[in-house]
């Protein structure tokens, strides 16, 4: 382990302030030894274990099982790829410069979303996620990360995708308690996307 | 708790009858809540597509994700290749 090992290091929340102590390897330095060793080396796949000790013994008696997607739906891609309209739905908590940030303050997590304009220049895009579960530093460089859009513009143009739709959506993700998306909030982006005859969705966390 | 948000517009979206696909940074929580669709990615918390101002990979695991909507034999839980990433 090097010198930026498995040390207790104190941090404080960019927005809040809130100073705390930090126990696990630092997702920054895990950032720096990515760029300092080739990628070869680094795959790394998240798992409990990433996640501040408070974090991960929360997310362990959370009752996930309370929201398995029981009866599972299930739509079929109606056209293929290449006619297919197709839009982008991250929980990264991205809003434009002219929109509010997510609320960080709602102790059960912000349910409401933003529309992301198709016409949006993708690094404008501001990042309010509430989370200290991830390193912002990446997101920060680079938007497409957790909201591909130049990527899809790419494919649009190279015809792997018919068009991108209009619109796009953002959640915040760090939804504790989810009954308002359940019910109401995610309910109504999926209209939204029924209505703007969207055939395929990308789902991005963060 | 992204991941399971995303899982829960995911669901809500594809009862709209269109088809999702999510990429997923936690094994754990994809696997209890199964959504129609997810591509599991080898990546850390804060990096879904694999790296910043990385078009390259960005694209390798869009494209895994966008393949996945060919299926209907649902759910489809599917792991990014990390020898895909190696390659690179």
């Amino acid at each position: 382990m090097n010198s930026m090992g498995d040390a207790a290091s104190l941090v404080t929340h960019p927005r809040s302030g809130k100073r705390r102590i930090r126990l696990t390897v630092p997702a920054a330095s895990r950032t720096i030894r990515r760029q300092i060793s080739p990628p070869s080396n680094t795959i790394h796949m998240a798992t409990y274990d990433d996640l501040d000790l408070h974090v991960r013994l929360f997310m362990k008696g959370y009752p996930f099982s309370r929201y398995a997607i029981d009866p599972l739906p299930h739509a079929m891609l109606r056209r293929p790829l290449r006619e297919a309209r197709v839009a982008l739905v991250t929980t990264a908590g991205l809003v434009t410069p002219e929109q509010k940030l997510f609320d960080s303050s709602i102790k059960k997590g912000d349910p409401s979303f933003r529309e992301i304009p198709n016409t949006i220049e993708t690094q404008t895009l501001i990042e309010s996620h509430r989370s200290y579960s991830f390193d912002h530093t990446a997101l920060a460089a680079d938007k497409n990360l957790a909201f591909p859009l130049d990527r899809f513009r790419e494919l649009e143009m190279h015809g792997a995708i018919g068009e991108l739709n209009h619109r796009h959506f953002s959640f915040m993700g760090s939804i504790v308690g989810p009954s308002k998306l359940i019910e109401e909030t995610a309910p109504q982006v999926a209209r939204k996307l029924r209505e703007d005859e969207v055939d395929a969705v990308l789902l991005t966390p963060v | 708790m992204c991941n399971q948000t995303v899982c829960l517009v995911q669901a809500a979206i594809e009862r709209e009858g269109i088809a999702t696909v999510s990429i997923s940074l936690l094994r754990e929580i994809a696997s209890v809540l199964k959504p129609p669709r997810a591509l599991f990615v080898p990546f850390p918390m804060g990096f879904p597509l694999g790296a910043p101002n990385n078009p390259d990979l960005q694209h390798q695991v869009i494209a895994a994700a966008l393949q996945m909507l060919e299926h209907n034999d649902l759910p489809v839980l599917e792991n990014f290749s990390s020898d895909q990433y190696r390659e690179r």
